[in-house]
């Protein structure tokens, strides 16, 4: 049974949830999340990359050679990082001094050419789109949550912003790469809990 | 000597895997068994040094003399894709013993991240080529190493029990958390090597 357009934008959020569900992309979720402010900047680029690319692939599928697939698909996600980069510089320099070498990273995200074969290849314009702007949004929501929690438990402060006690001794741990990989590997755990289908 | 110091630090300080967290998706998907991790590290060292040797030509004899530096990204990542599929084609050809052992790596490398991320991070931190060179060398070489150990590491897990809802990528991540605290021992390695150096 085909799903309709609102499963396929609703399904990024649960149950194909990037990095839970779907383990890819880890890179810039392990780096960018140090400050919930940078875990914001990165998911909302990855979503912009990842909703025009699956635009173009699904309304180019039918003109792209099977052989050059990859490449093809690669060029164009590459054009949309550059636009990110340039917009990212002149509009909000701060955070693209912050996420620095990860945003042309986003080329090689495996989240967005996995997104591009598995579904924008094979699915119309409209449902490519819906597709990417859930993921994208699920792929935000999931970098907010680590960087929140690492920020939090690591600096006392969210956006910022201190919200712990006084005498709350910030846990210098979790915003140090050791951190990231324990904290991502205890969330993993946590969602595996829950039953899959439900 | 300078190279050594650039060696300590690209290979145990700011092990590319562990500390600057490049190239996490192969470091979790091949490092099951410890002969597929080797294959896939001694692929990354092959195609890294090269990549970057090619990239830093690209960039400093025809970005910069066209003035196009903000097409990096795109052109870089085309090159790489290119020269690993040509390195693919030469190596099927002409030694085909290697092929075989290291062949079905190199498809995935392409979105291997740490393969752009060094050929962007030599570009931004100003190095000379001979440096760039030696960093990439260095840091496919701490790939590989970080690679093998947790390969190591996880064949393990088939005899230990492991509670259910850490099964395979949770307490593979886990581990690896570990093993970047262990990595951590090795802060401050190359400034005191350093100054051992200069005296």
């Amino acid at each position: 049974m085909k799903k309709s357009i609102l499963q396929e934008f609703f399904k990024g959020f649960w149950e194909v949830l990037p990095p839970f569900r779907l383990v890819l992309g880890l890179c810039p979720i392990l780096a960018v999340t140090t400050l919930a402010e940078n875990g914001i900047g990165m998911g909302f680029a990855t979503t912009f990359v990842l909703v025009f690319s699956n635009i173009i692939i699904a309304s180019l599928k039918n003109f792209i050679p099977k052989k050059v697939r990859i490449a093809s698909y690669i060029v164009i996600i590459a054009t949309f990082v550059v636009i990110v980069e340039l917009v990212m510089k002149a509009y909000f320099f701060a955070i693209s001094q912050k996420l620095g070498i990860f945003i042309p990273l986003i080329v090689v995200n495996c989240i967005i050419l996995g997104r591009a074969e598995a579904f924008a290849s094979k699915n119309n314009i409209i449902r490519s789109a819906a597709d990417g702007l859930g993921i994208g949004l699920g792929f935000t929501m999931s970098l907010f949550l680590i960087s929140s929690i690492r920020e939090i438990l690591g600096n006392g402060t969210i956006f910022g912003v201190g919200i712990m006690w006084e005498s709350f001794e910030p846990f210098g741990f979790m915003v140090q790469a050791p951190g990231a990989f324990v904290c991502l590997g205890m969330i993993l755990a946590l969602i595996n809990l829950v039953p899959k289908n439900q | 000597m300078e190279y050594l110091v650039l060696a300590v630090n690209a290979v145990l300080v700011k092990n590319i895997l562990l500390a600057q967290y490049l190239g996490n998706c192969p470091f979790m998907g091949v490092s099951k068994k410890t002969d597929t991790a080797a294959g896939m590290g001694m692929a990354v060292i092959f195609v890294m040094t090269f990549a970057t040797f090619i990239t830093w030509f690209v960039h400093y004899y025809i970005l910069v003399v066209f003035n196009i530096e903000y097409l990096q990204t795109i052109v870089f990542i085309l090159v790489i894709a290119a020269l690993v599929q040509l390195i693919e084609m030469f190596l099927k050809k002409s030694v085909p013993a290697l092929y075989r052992s290291l062949g079905i790596f190199l498809p995935l490398i392409t979105t291997n991240c740490a393969i752009l991320g060094v050929a962007v991070i030599v570009i931004s931190k100003d190095f000379s080529f001979m440096q760039s060179i030696m960093f990439a060398l260095f840091s496919g070489i701490g790939f590989a190493l970080a690679l093998i150990i947790f390969a190591g590491i996880r064949e393990r897990f088939e005899i230990s029990h492991i509670p259910d809802a850490f099964k395979d990528m949770a307490i593979a991540l886990v581990t690896a958390g570990i093993i970047a605290m262990s990595f951590y021992g090795f802060k401050g390695l190359d400034s005191s090597l350093k100054s051992i150096l200069i005296k």
